[in-house]
């Protein structure tokens, strides 16, 4: 009897803490959660109300159902940008990851002005877009851009990057790869700094040489790092905008056209706010898959140390 | 003592946050409102607009320093948009409800914003100024919607230096696009860097070279194509042979903001097919250059593009009697027609066109009288729901012809494909 009256007393004690706890949890979470709430879940949800209507954000919504999901499914144009930026994916990809790769492993050597040349290869990071994909249309400018002029130098073919359709999503990948590339390098830098020094000596003690040492013990160990790269590349390839807008207009003719540049052309051009959203839910169901496909596959190939 | 303090420190959070949500909607109602009566009988009316961008900013200041000099209670807040954003400015804040009072609209997108219920009913305000057919064009089933507020066209502007210098005879009013493309060709120096043409390939140019071909854009029932046949195919090749040959190409920097302006008023343009609206730039810009302006010439007939704005009032504002008098007074007061004319800027819609005989006096241009001459054959502009979507179909068509990935039939036929539906 006794003792049940304890166990009441404890377990009433324990709840108020939890509820305690809980308030404490809430307060802490506030400043960040109710921004979350009010910037991005609420216009998430109207999005999904909107996607389900015909409006041209002037005129009063009218329903249809799932009419625009139907349309995007069966319009051309949803592969042809879905497409694009699947290319874009496949060429921006292995590139910023071999690149960041590289001169993470020559940053992690003892080189003189070291700091120097990690903060020199991060600046592009923190630059804004405009900048960079003028700068590039500029260098990249077919008659009178300087990479031609080189290409030209060593008799080498002068492509029409952002004039050619099939080099307009080359000339964005070369654009963004050399942008992001400090970021990249930053992730794998502190993921080859974490990796134990033992674990490499040994591997030198057991007669591993530079390469086998890369291959077999530095790589595996890297892979969470990796996979923290590609998973973030990922998303934010799916996600190209901002340099495809600037650099080609997602021209010519339609041919650098990318899945958010196509939604941001129905809200804001063609007045279809709710196709626009059915194409960005469309977008993020791409993601999702895409990251979970990862999240499941990653236990196969990552090693944590 | 501990439990009251830890109450203490939630509820200011928790007051904080509340506080910072209630900051951020206030906010979000100032700007709504922000037009209206601030209660000292002042009041205040948000205007909107984009065709004094780049260039006659200060002409607009001088319309409404006059306007608050006459209504000593009411303050006019203009906010300025350039041209390229106008549109989506315009949508996404008449989507969130924050658009100004009184905001500017191009003919073209004019019946959209009626029929969706965003313009005032203005009927009854005084037309009586303002040129007829303008006024019609501002109206929705039987009222009136907004007030028109300037038309303009294009013309063929050239640089006699240039022509001097070549021993060639200056542009004519009868002259036809092979004259054109015959001294543009004998103009044009590429190791100079000098262009003997410049059109821009686009919709707008598109369309109005069917109309200078005898052709139609769309059939009479306004509910297909009617371009994809001899009209419009002499249309897209001339378009866009000349990129490359008499005009700069897409890489050589044409179709970029003021690339053509830049050309022309550097002297090394003989040729060029642009709007009125260019006259005081290029006389600010030029001024020791000689030019003048021509009817543009046609293939088989005349035909001119004529452009026109006007303003509305929004059906939501708060201050309908300021933002009507401002309406009033910046489409047709004398200080507008007055300010419109002496800076060149696009011309004011009055019924009395005596009154744009001091806008004929200026120079440059000497042959201003060709501004009015292109009026006798305007080619009008094809309104339809899809507009952006039809006009990115030609664009894309006619760049591709003009970079030589399609041949002007095949891009007849693809853009033919692809504008149908969009008329249903």
């Amino acid at each position: 009897m006794a003792g049940a009256t304890r166990t009441d007393a404890a377990r009433q004690a324990g709840r108020r803490r939890k509820w305690k706890n809980l308030a404490w949890v809430v307060v802490f979470l506030a400043p960040s959660a109710i921004p979350l709430l009010v910037f991005k879940m609420t216009p998430m949800i109207a999005s999904a109300w909107v996607s389900l209507h015909e409006w041209n954000m002037i005129s009063p919504m009218e329903w249809v159902g799932l009419g625009n999901f139907a349309d995007l499914l069966t319009s051309p144009n949803t592969g042809e940008v879905f497409l694009h930026t699947l290319a874009y994916i496949a060429g921006y990809l292995p590139l910023v990851y071999a690149g960041g790769l590289a001169i993470a492993v020559a940053l992690n050597q003892k080189l003189k002005a070291r700091g120097f040349l990690r903060a020199a290869y991060f600046v592009p990071v923190v630059t804004s877009w405009v900048a960079v994909a003028l700068v590039w249309q500029w260098l990249l400018n077919p008659t009178n851009g300087l990479v031609n002029h080189l290409l030209g130098m060593v008799g080498l073919p002068e492509p029409g990057w952002w004039t050619d359709p099939n080099w307009a999503i080359p000339s964005v990948i070369l654009a963004s790869a050399w942008k992001d590339l400090g970021f990249v390098m930053v992730i794998l830098l502190a993921g080859l700094q974490a990796i134990p020094q033992e674990i490499q000596e040994a591997a030198t003690v057991d007669g591993a040489g530079r390469w086998r040492r890369f291959w077999s013990v530095t790589f595996p160990l890297l892979s969470p790092s990796t996979f923290f790269v590609v998973v973030i590349s990922l998303i934010n390839g799916f996600q190209v905008f901002d340099q495809v807008y600037v650099m080609t207009g997602g021209g010519p003719s339609g041919a650098s056209q990318v899945a958010v540049g196509r939604i941001y052309d129905l809200a804001f051009r063609y007045g279809e706010a709710g196709a626009a959203s059915a194409l960005s839910w469309i977008l993020f169901a791409i993601i999702m898959a895409v990251t979970a496909v990862q999240m499941y596959g990653q236990r196969k190939w990552v090693n944590y140390a | 003592m501990k439990k009251p303090r830890s109450r203490t420190a939630l509820s200011a959070v928790a007051a904080l946050a509340v506080a910072g949500l209630a900051a951020g909607c206030s906010q979000g109602s100032a700007t709504n409102t922000g037009g209206g009566d601030q209660g000292d009988g002042q009041v205040t009316v948000r205007f909107m607009n984009f065709s004094s961008n780049d260039g006659h900013e200060a002409d607009l200041q001088a319309i409404v320093s006059a306007f608050e000099k006459e209504n000593s209670g009411v303050k006019i807040a203009v906010e300025t948009v350039p041209y390229a954003d106008y549109a989506a400015k315009l949508q996404t804040a008449v989507a969130g409800g924050t658009e100004a009072d009184v905001f500017e609209l191009e003919y073209a997108s004019f019946v959209s914003y009626a029929k969706a219920g965003v313009l005032a009913d203005i009927t009854g305000i005084d037309t009586s100024a303002y040129a007829e057919n303008l006024i019609k064009a501002y109206q929705s089933g039987g009222k009136q919607y907004a007030l028109p507020e300037s038309f303009s066209n294009v013309v063929l502007f050239y640089n006699k230096d240039l022509f001097d210098a070549a021993g060639l005879a200056y542009p004519a009013k009868d002259w036809t696009w092979a004259d054109e493309t015959a001294a543009a060709e004998a103009l044009t120096d590429k190791a100079a860097g000098v262009w003997g043409d410049y059109q821009p390939i686009s919709y707008n140019e598109f369309y109005k070279t069917v109309a200078q071909s005898s052709g139609h854009f769309l059939n009479d029932a306004g509910d297909a194509t009617a371009f994809n046949d001899q009209a419009g195919l002499a249309a897209a090749k001339w378009l866009t042979g000349k990129s490359g040959t008499t005009m700069p190409t897409d890489a050589d920097g044409a179709n970029t903001p003021d690339f053509d302006t830049t050309l022309f008023t550097s002297g090394k343009l003989a040729m060029w097919h642009t709007g009125i609206w260019m006259f005081s730039t290029v006389a600010e810009k030029a001024p020791d250059m000689n030019w003048d302006i021509v009817v543009e010439p046609g293939n088989t007939v005349k035909a001119s593009a004529m452009f026109s704005n006007a303003v509305g009032v929004s059906a939501k504002s708060q201050v309908q009697d300021a933002a009507k008098k401002w309406l009033a007074f910046y489409t047709a007061s004398q200080t507008t027609i007055d300010t419109r004319l002496a800076k060149s800027w696009e011309l004011p819609p009055v019924a009395d066109t005596s009154k744009l005989d001091a806008y004929l006096q200026i120079t440059p241009p000497a042959n201003r009288q060709a501004v009015l001459d292109s009026l006798d054959a305007v080619a009008l502009a094809p309104v339809v729901e899809k507009q952006q979507e039809l006009q990115d179909v030609i664009d894309d068509e006619l760049a591709a012809v003009s970079a030589g990935r399609a041949t002007a039939e095949e891009a007849l036929a693809n853009m033919q494909a692809k504008v149908d539906p969009l008329l249903k």
